[in-house]
């Protein structure tokens, strides 16, 4: 680990300011959250900065109701707070879901939000610094695409990188309508969660579309109100504190026997949450039957290009996937 | 000892549980010394080939630094050591992931960030690193002998005649990966060099020149290998190791970390210094379990007796030491045949050495061995229970000669009744939604090897009688059964008796190895009781000491001892995620006599958990690009996690062996892994008819298996 310098910013205001002046000196910056992905990181020397800036502790932990129904989640509220939260637990139950699923109690516990969106994709080859990863050190190769692959992605894979984003919550995010808010040297920024992360193409070092000084101050979680019957399904090695090999969140209305709108966000699958679009397109206004979702997870799938060792993924998807949504429609009966 | 204590009688909790749970029984690394230094290893990013430089400079310039240790500068050894230990020694590498130099600061941050800065250059050999498993390659050699006592090769009778012309055959291969043993202590250890002891230290036996506080299986392997490499007498080399975080055979043998820390410990005298290995580092040099590819061939008659074993195993060799699992051990003794082969294959590897975990050999052998039986049930269309009650060997079918004591096949129809074993006679006809469920049974066995006498001194002082002996507690409860054994032999209640362990300070003991410790160490407390009381009577003097060693009976090396049990498994497999799910998991064990009931259960149940976690889990990838395992921490190596776990139980038979000293004991610390993967598997055959031959038993493997079996299930297509 390389030595760097704590300081505790008082304000988001005084936290750009910190990062710009650093920038300015040439020296590199990295915010401390709740530190889960960060501090293991500077650790393994996978990042390294000059300035450790805390925010940890700056009062961004609301959770408030928007207009429609929507949610407005400070970016610091840790994981385990926000799924306890009545109003998430009510509106929005697959957020919540998501999150119990991810990690574990303890790790819950010093969580963030806003650290949430933010934790890198996963790789065993990015962690272990004898190894070539383009993602740790560009241009050196990737190791991992014909490493172990068990875990690698299916769907934007590039021949760059081949890394998943590993977050749960992120999951059930990108099936909703998600705004991330943002301030930076410029002031406020509104992104489109869809729009937050990248594909790796060939700079798989950036998993997100944030510029160096930007933090994250909130989410703004917008209807659809169909969301309050929404599930998250999280597939695994072991029962418990595993990352998911794939994972669906998926909100569902059904009218008549037939799909009015339906939502699936896809876990385990990309460099970036996935949401499955063509799916979608595939189920609104056709028929709530299983037959219907997995003809529609089948589509889906045809962008998937797994390599050796995870076509399972294809498999679990094209059934987890109806499973799920035909969970939801028995909900609904 | 007197029979008339009951098992009941003999429940107790650990005396060094309130300590444990209080956080006040100090691991190695704890120890508080003043003013201690804090050495990070630096592992080699080659599998071979020769360090051409070490460029250490901007590690030295580090404020903090006080010394960095590379092959340059590492003090001579007095005397050769042991091949996994000789590190540093030469400008060479023989494994990815072996230490070619060490930092030693001031803090571990900084030595930590110091060994980040030190380069190391590597000339590759021309033909580079053999790494590639691969059981085709023309290296592939038989081996002659295994461990030094296995047979590497070993036939009786015609083997091919009778699975041409049998009733009922069945032939599988097998496989088992790369095992890391995860205690959840790391390997770390403190070594201080006693400074300014005056002229005379070094020829006086008695002066204590370099202190280590260790994590280990037994003080007398460091002590051993560091007087020797450091010219000391062994008296002169003091190990103290009283509690340990769990081992599992990984701190069985000292490993290179030890060398490297008393290194620098010698060229900073009057200095503590304090080492710790981070997982990665654990699964680069510190020992694992061998993979195996395995090929077993059964044949049997009408009546399902069997009528040939076949055991053929396959498995890398590090070229640093030859170290191969007896893999086919069980083959040799579980079942009787009148033919039978066993032979081993070996590749010479650039990688790290295997070292012992868990039921060496056994665990992957019976996982074979056990699945193969449970196919012959299924070719035959007979209870699995009942196919192996008709193939019970009157005698070791290896050496002929008598069991000790065998009860097998209690176990078997005790547990099945215990259990309620039941399976499908067409599997795939149990469910609950989307999971399919199923039962498995499989037997284990663990030979009970004499490792050598110990000896236990008592001695009566403050009004208590005090045990001591070089014995080791890995989480074992042997701080509570030997007291406890020694409290019975004195016939004294047992808050009178404290035991000493886990410190060179005591009489020579085995290591707690090969499932040895309760008899073998027991057997000498109780000599060592009888003794005392024949010497000193029942109201001895203040200070009355006695010392005894380990003594079997008379005619032991004629008969086989071994420990047995059978494993019952039901599992939950998913047809949407191919996840298994263990509902329940239950042992019944033939363990001679059961010392602490508590304390047994808790090893049978842990070893059980183990099996269990290997059985679902538990896979090193070892890159055949690179040489070493790169999931190498315990987010990319999966152990059960709690929520895995949710049903284990244990009984056991209780009956005393004679055979096994004066304790009756048999050794319980590995027979509960061995056999739990082949139940589990077999649950899983019976829950979707899907035959898994390879460990572990992840989506991945179900998913595939059900893929390229036919149709997706009805339920996933309704």
């Amino acid at each position: 680990m390389r030595p760097f310098t704590y300081e505790r910013a008082t304000s988001v205001a005084d936290a750009l300011r910190r990062t710009a002046g650093a920038s300015r000196e040439g020296e590199r910056t990295a915010y401390l959250a709740g530190g889960t992905n960060l501090i293991d990181h500077l650790r393994l020397g996978i990042r390294e900065t000059d300035r450790l800036i805390d925010v940890s502790h700056l009062d961004l932990t609301e959770v408030t109701e928007l207009e429609e129904g929507g949610l407005r989640i400070g970016a610091l509220a840790r994981n385990a707070d926000v799924a306890a939260h009545p109003l998430v637990r009510r509106t929005f139950p697959v957020v919540s879901a998501a999150m119990l699923a991810g990690a574990s109690g303890q790790l819950r516990n010093m969580a963030t939000m806003g650290g949430n969106l933010l934790q890198r994709t996963r790789c065993v080859y990015f962690q272990d610094l004898s190894t070539p990863c383009n993602k740790r050190d560009p241009g050196s190769g990737c190791s991992a695409i014909e490493g172990l692959g068990t875990y690698n992605a299916l769907i934007g894979t590039s021949d760059s990188c081949v890394a998943v984003h590993p977050s749960d919550l992120c999951v059930a995010l990108a099936a909703l309508d998600v705004t991330v808010v943002v301030e930076g040297p410029l002031g406020e920024r509104r992104i489109d969660f869809a729009d937050l992360h990248r594909l790796p193409g060939d700079r798989p070092e950036r998993d997100t579309t944030l510029e160096r000084s930007e933090l994250i101050t909130a989410i703004e979680i917008a209807g659809p109100g169909f969301a309050r019957r929404s599930r998250y399904r999280k597939l695994r090695e072991r029962a418990s504190y595993a990352f998911a090999t794939v994972s669906v969140a998926a909100a569902l209305e059904v009218r008549d026997g037939q799909v009015a709108d339906v939502r699936i966000g896809l876990g385990g699958v990309s460099h970036k949450p996935h949401r499955a679009l063509r799916a979608e397109e595939v189920l609104r206004g056709g028929p709530a039957t299983h037959e219907a979702y997995a003809a529609a997870i089948a589509v889906e799938m045809e962008q998937a290009r797994p390599g050796p060792d995870n076509g399972y993924k294809v498999t679990q998807l094209r059934r987890a996937v109806p499973a799920v949504l035909s969970a939801l429609t028995e909900e609904t009966a | 000892m007197s029979d008339a204590a009951t098992e009941q009688g003999r429940d107790r909790a650990r005396v060094d549980a309130p300590l444990k749970v209080s956080g006040l029984a100090p691991y190695a690394y704890e120890h508080e010394l003043e003013d201690p230094l804090f050495l990070v290893p630096v592992l080699s990013t080659v599998a071979t080939g020769a360090i051409t430089g070490i460029d250490a400079e901007a590690a030295r310039a580090v404020p903090g630094v006080a010394l960095v240790l590379t092959h340059e500068n590492a003090p001579r050894l007095a005397l050769p050591t042991i091949p996994t230990l000789a590190v540093l020694r030469k400008p060479r590498v023989r494994y990815r992931g072996e230490i070619v130099a060490a930092v030693v600061a001031d803090s571990l941050e900084t030595a930590r960030y110091a060994a980040s800065l030190v380069r190391v250059d590597y000339a590759a050999p021309p033909s580079g690193p053999d790494v590639r498993l691969d059981p085709e390659d023309p290296g592939v050699r038989p081996l002659r002998r295994v461990m030094g006592v296995y047979p590497g090769q070993h036939t009786v009778g015609d083997v091919d005649g009778e699975l041409a012309g049998a009733a009922y055959r069945v032939e599988g291969h097998y496989a088992t990966p790369v095992n890391h043993h995860n205690p959840i202590e790391p390997h770390s250890m403190v070594a201080l060099w006693h400074a300014d002891l005056g002229p005379l230290a070094t020829v006086q036996p008695r002066s204590t020149r370099l202190t280590v506080w260790d994590s280990n299986q037994g003080v007398v392997a460091p002590q051993g290998v560091l007087a020797g490499a450091f010219g000391l007498l062994p008296t002169q080399v003091e190990v103290i190791s009283p509690y340990v975080g769990g081992s599992f055979g990984t701190k069985g043998m000292p490993h290179p970390h030890v060398m490297v820390t008393a290194m620098a410990a010698r060229k900073l005298p009057g200095r503590a210094v304090k080492v710790a290995l981070t997982r990665p580092q654990m699964f680069a040099g510190t020992g694992y379990r061998p993979e195996t590819r395995q090929r077993v061939a059964l044949a049997a008659d009408e009546q399902g007796r069997l009528r040939a074993v076949d055991h053929e195993v396959f498995a890398p060799v590090s070229r640093v030491i030859p170290w191969v699992d007896p893999t086919a051990g069980p083959s040799l003794s579980m079942y009787a045949s009148p033919t039978r082969r066993v032979s081993y294959r070996a590749q010479h590897l650039d990688i790290g050495p295997g070292t012992f975990m868990r039921a060496p050999g056994e665990y992957t052998g019976m996982f074979a061995l056990e699945t193969a039986m449970d196919e012959l049930a299924r070719e035959m269309g007979m209870d699995p229970v009942e196919l192996r009650l008709r193939n019970e060997p009157e005698a070791d079918p290896e050496s002929g000669r008598p069991w000790s004591s065998r009860h097998v096949a209690t176990c078997l129809t005790e547990g099945a009744r215990i259990f309620g074993l039941e399976q499908q006679q067409q599997p795939g006809g149990r469910r609950e939604g989307e999971w399919l469920l199923g039962m498995g049974v499989a037997s284990a066995s663990f030979p009970q090897m004499g490792m050598g006498p110990s000896l236990a001194r008592i001695t009566f002082t403050g009004g208590r009688y005090v045990v001591s002996m070089q014995a080791s507690d890995i989480g074992t409860g042997a701080w509570t059964v030997l007291a406890q054994i020694a409290a019975q032999a004195l016939d004294v209640p047992q808050d009178q008796v404290e035991a000493r362990i886990g410190t060179t300070d005591a009489p020579y003991a085995i290591i707690a190895g090969g499932s040895t410790g309760t008899f073998g160490w027991g057997s000498a407390v109780v000599e060592a009781a009888q003794a005392f009381r024949a010497e000193h009577g029942s109201d001895p003097a203040e200070g009355a000491t006695t010392r005894a060693r380990t003594r079997m009976p008379q005619g032991v090396r004629g008969v086989r001892r071994m420990a047995f049990g059978a494993h019952f498994a039901e599992v939950a497999v998913s047809e949407v995620s191919g996840e298994v799910r263990v509902r329940r998991l239950y042992g019944h064990f033939d363990g001679g006599r059961i010392m602490n009931p508590r304390t047994a259960r808790s090893q049978l149940v842990g070893g059980m958990t183990m099996g269990l976690s290997g059985a679902l889990f538990e896979e090193s990838y070892r890159d055949p690009r690179f040489g070493h395992v790169v999931n190498a921490d315990l987010a990319g190596y999966h152990v059960a996690a709690h929520a895995d776990v949710v049903d284990i139980e244990v009984g056991w038979v209780g009956e005393p062996d004679p055979w096994m000293g004066a304790t009756g004991a048999k050794g319980i610390g590995e027979v509960g892994i061995v056999g739990v993967p082949a139940a589990i598997g077999n649950a899983i055959f019976d829950a979707t008819g899907l035959r898994l031959r390879e460990l572990p038993f992840t989506p991945v493997k179900v998913l595939e298996a059900w893929e390229s079996s036919g149709p997706a299930p009805a339920a996933t297509v309704r």
